[in-house]
């Protein structure tokens, strides 16, 4: 039997901003455990969350780059669990109003097809703290810097079949957000990480399979691998017998396998309400408008554009808008040399590589 | 000294008359004296106390002074206080020094005021009658086999018994107005969103507010003076001007219009009660206000729709005191949830895990729509009950509490019971609008306390009715035998 994978993804980007999303403290990664982490981020008694501006203007900016419509009123809820590395027993998200709500962006494949994929809804939520379970001595340290750093879940419709189109999704908001400087898109520090629902069905069958959810994957070539993985094991599964259970999966780059973390029936109840320490966040036309003025030209817009422009292919194009760095560059190159072509060839690093 | 109320307190400062440092230890003298009977203090700040009386005296001496500078107080062990206790009520907290002040006790710090201490309450300001705080149950000073009401029990039996001048409370669903009237004190619940909630260690967070306790309507007035406004660090304060609140204490109530909600004076009123809150009604009908019977309909709903909001919101709040990092931690926990169960089953005690329990099955999975949503939608009917009655009165008047004052260990065997002795408080809190309880006569020792409740940010005009009322009564200046 034929086979057809199906793939939605969450990206979880952290946003670019100054300080926290909820307190006055710094988000710089790589400092000294807990030095960044204010009263607030502790979860002392009594304080309170205030709502990073920035954060919601970021979470703006992504929304209108997709085409998708802007909440004008959005509500922060608290997904409760208890983790040591969570201070104040709940995360501060959104769950029934979003800030961001269904928009949709292309990707290109390899073969150059293109391909629109669905965004469901974006929405802000705070990074937890991290447990270091080395060097402990069989006990776990917490560091709390990274808990109250403002995130933007994007979730993805189930739209793509492929580990290889999944990819181009996730390579193509990468871009994007870091387009918008919204997200310094670093991978290896955990800014930009995804998780992936997989779920397999016979070619030609509407209805969806049972979906397996793989958490965590932190580079463009373990979600590839990832999900190649999970696709092969659900096909074993099922041709074998078995059935696909829904549950939570990890990804483990060092064995490249998948297992599982926790099934459906052990699924937590995070007994969502809307948070009563925070307002719903109330936007206005004029805001939104504000905030569509500062959008950058974007990557299909200046694709377009240096094809109309400097008479380049569409695959040129494309190499050198992949990133907005790459693309300043070439510009400045063409207009140096007045050889679009040979900056084109500079930029992409066809004939020599742009630093030399 | 003592006996004097904050307006007499601050001319004798200002006079000379006396120091602040004399003052406080008077104030810490007497607590010495008298707080063993009546376990209203969980810490005496004996040392601060005197470096800020100190201070105070400086700023009285340059010349700096504002209204309450050198004032003391007491502050409930619900707000936080850098350097100082703050416990809560809680055997969770029970040697938590918060590293940061509340907004509300900052307020008082930078006027000058001087803290004497942190006053005993119900655990986690759960509670109608001080008696589930981990640090034993107040007595109250009017009769000492008597509660003290709750969960501002320890503000309410410091001030009722002259060992502090004014204090802060707090009011979820009645706990300022039903320890002031069961003390024969003033007290306030502004309304929701006029005292700052930072640093106020959060119960329900959509129903607390923080407000002062008194012998009179003008300290109440002097102290809102002080600790109401905006503040950035809390997203539901509200933004809006605030009034000097003793400007309008003298203006006449002629024409003054009060509705009495017939759903106040049902079954469960005491009837030696109702009669207390009859005669206060004709002393303002003779102060020249006319009163209306009007409807809350909706008003028998408020008990059932706070116990889903408060416990549901609580069950959250509470999450954080996981025994991780700060407070109680279990012995030798052997995993990770080990910990979290024996530090939060021994650190909490049975009052706050019942409502954590309340609250989480009300959250779950299956039962939000049914409890927490149709909580949510009852509250705006609640609301609505109020809006519609300001449309034709001034001020809602009734009782505060269906009785006076119970004995000690009278409801403990019965959550229900005791859940009911809020029944008249708690709709102000779903409500959001400002609540006043005011002494206005006894029941053999035993205070009543008659409530006034006003329209959205009406706290002057309350604070106008309670004066005005004292001008003409002397209940609110009846201490009790044995702390006169």
């Amino acid at each position: 039997m034929e086979w057809e994978p199906v793939i939605g993804l969450e990206i979880h980007a952290q946003l670019a901003t100054k300080s926290k999303i909820f307190s006055g403290a710094a988000t710089a990664y790589g400092a000294e455990p807990n030095t960044q982490a204010c009263a607030i981020d502790l979860g002392m008694p009594g304080v309170l969350p205030v709502l990073n501006k920035e954060a919601v203007r970021m979470a703006v900016k992504f929304g209108l780059a997709v085409g998708a419509k802007i909440a004008p009123r959005s509500v922060f809820a608290r997904k409760n669990y208890f983790y040591p590395d969570l201070p104040k027993g709940y995360q501060i998200s959104q769950y029934e109003l979003p800030i961001v709500g269904k928009g949709s962006i292309v990707i290109e494949l390899d073969d150059g097809v293109t391909k629109t994929v669905g965004i469901t809804r974006a929405h802000l939520e705070e990074d937890a703290g991290k447990s270091l379970h080395e060097d402990f001595h069989g006990m776990t340290g917490i560091d709390l810097n990274r808990a109250g750093t403002p995130l933007l879940e994007i979730v993805s419709e189930p739209d793509m079949r492929s580990a290889k189109e999944a990819v181009a999704y996730m390579k193509r908001i990468h871009s994007l957000v870091r387009y918008l400087e919204i997200c310094d898109g670093n991978m290896q520090e955990g800014s930009f990480r995804c998780d992936a629902n997989v779920s397999v069905r016979p070619k030609g069958q509407e209805k969806f399979g049972t979906r397996a959810e793989l958490k965590n994957i932190n580079s463009f070539r373990f979600v590839e691998r990832a999900i190649l993985h999970e696709i092969e094991r659900q096909i074993e599964l099922i041709e074998g017998g078995g059935k696909v259970k829904q549950e939570t999966r990890l990804y483990d780059p060092d064995k490249d396998e998948t297992r599982a973390m926790r099934s459906k029936e052990e699924a937590m109840d995070y007994r969502y309400f809307p948070d009563p320490d925070l307002l719903p966040v109330e936007l206005d036309a004029a805001f939104i408008s504000g905030v569509k003025a500062t959008l950058p030209e974007l990557p299909d817009q200046k694709k377009e554009r240096f094809v109309a422009q400097y008479g380049l292919s569409t695959y040129d194009a494309g190499v050198l808008t992949a990133t907005r760095e790459m693309a300043n560059y070439f510009e400045q190159v063409a207009d140096v040399c007045k050889s679009p072509k040979l900056a084109a060839e500079l930029g992409d690093g066809r004939s020599v590589r742009p630093t030399e | 000294m003592h006996t004097l109320r904050l307006a007499a307190l601050s001319a004798g400062l200002k006079a000379k008359k006396f120091s602040s440092a004399e003052l406080t230890r008077g104030f810490l003298q007497r607590i010495a004296a008298h707080d063993k009977q009546l376990n209203a203090f969980v810490t005496v700040a004996e040392e601060s106390a005197l470096k800020q009386a100190n201070a105070a005296d400086a700023r009285l001496a340059k010349g700096q002074a504002v209204a309450l500078t050198g004032v003391p107080l007491a502050q409930k062990d619900i707000f936080c206080t850098q350097g100082v206790k703050t416990t809560c009520g809680s055997k969770m907290l029970a040697n938590f020094i918060a590293p940061y002040s509340a907004t509300v006790v900052q307020r008082c710090d930078d006027a000058g005021m001087v803290m004497l201490g942190k006053t005993n309450m119900d655990e986690f300001a759960m509670g109608s009658s001080n008696e589930t705080s981990y640090f034993g149950p107040v007595r109250n000073p009017y009769d000492l086999n008597a509660v003290p009401g709750g969960s501002s029990g320890g503000s309410a039996a410091a001030v009722a018994a002259r060992l502090a001048p004014i204090a802060t409370g707090t009011d979820t669903g009645g706990s300022i107005r039903q320890p002031a009237a069961l003390c024969n004190l003033t007290g306030l619940k502004p309304t929701y969103g006029r005292v700052s909630r930072y640093g106020m260690i959060a119960f329900a967070s959509s129903l607390d507010q923080g407000g002062p306790m008194a012998r009179s309507a003008e300290d109440v007035a002097l102290l809102m003076n002080v600790i109401a406004g905006f503040d950035s660090n809390d997203s539901t304060s509200v933004d809006t001007p605030v009034p000097d609140y003793t400007a309008d204490l003298t203006k006449s109530l002629a024409g003054l219009r009060i509705g009495i909600p017939k759903e106040f004076f049902g079954q469960g009123l005491d009837t030696k009660v109702e009669q207390v809150i009859r005669d206060a009604l004709k002393q303002y009908e003779r102060l020249g206000a006319k009163i209306k019977e009007i409807s809350l309909p909706n008003s028998g709903l408020s008990v059932p729709t706070y116990y889903v909001v408060a416990p549901a919101e609580c069950s959250s709040n509470l999450s954080r005191f996981d025994g991780v990092r700060y407070g109680y931690r279990c012995d030798q926990p052997v995993d990770l949830v080990d910990l979290y169960k024996r530090s939060r089953g021994e650190g909490f005690g049975a009052e706050v895990k019942r409502r954590i329990m309340i609250g989480t099955y009300a959250l779950s999975s299956g039962y939000y729509d049914a409890y927490y949503l149709k909580a949510q939608k009852l509250r705006r009917l609640i609301s609505d009950d109020f809006k519609n009655a300001y449309k034709e009165i001034d001020v809602i008047m009734g009782p505060t509490s269906p009785t006076v004052a119970f004995n000690l260990g009278e409801k403990t065997d019965d959550p229900v019971t005791m859940y009911l002795s809020d029944i008249y408080t708690i709709a102000v809190n779903l409500a959001g609008i400002p609540g006043m309880s005011i002494p206005v006569g006894f029941v053999g020792q035993r205070p009543v306390g008659l409530q006034l409740m006003g329209n959205y940010f009406d706290e002057a005009r309350l604070l106008n009715i309670a004066h005005q009322y004292q001008q003409a009564t002397d209940w609110h200046l009846r201490a009790p035998k044995g702390f006169e």
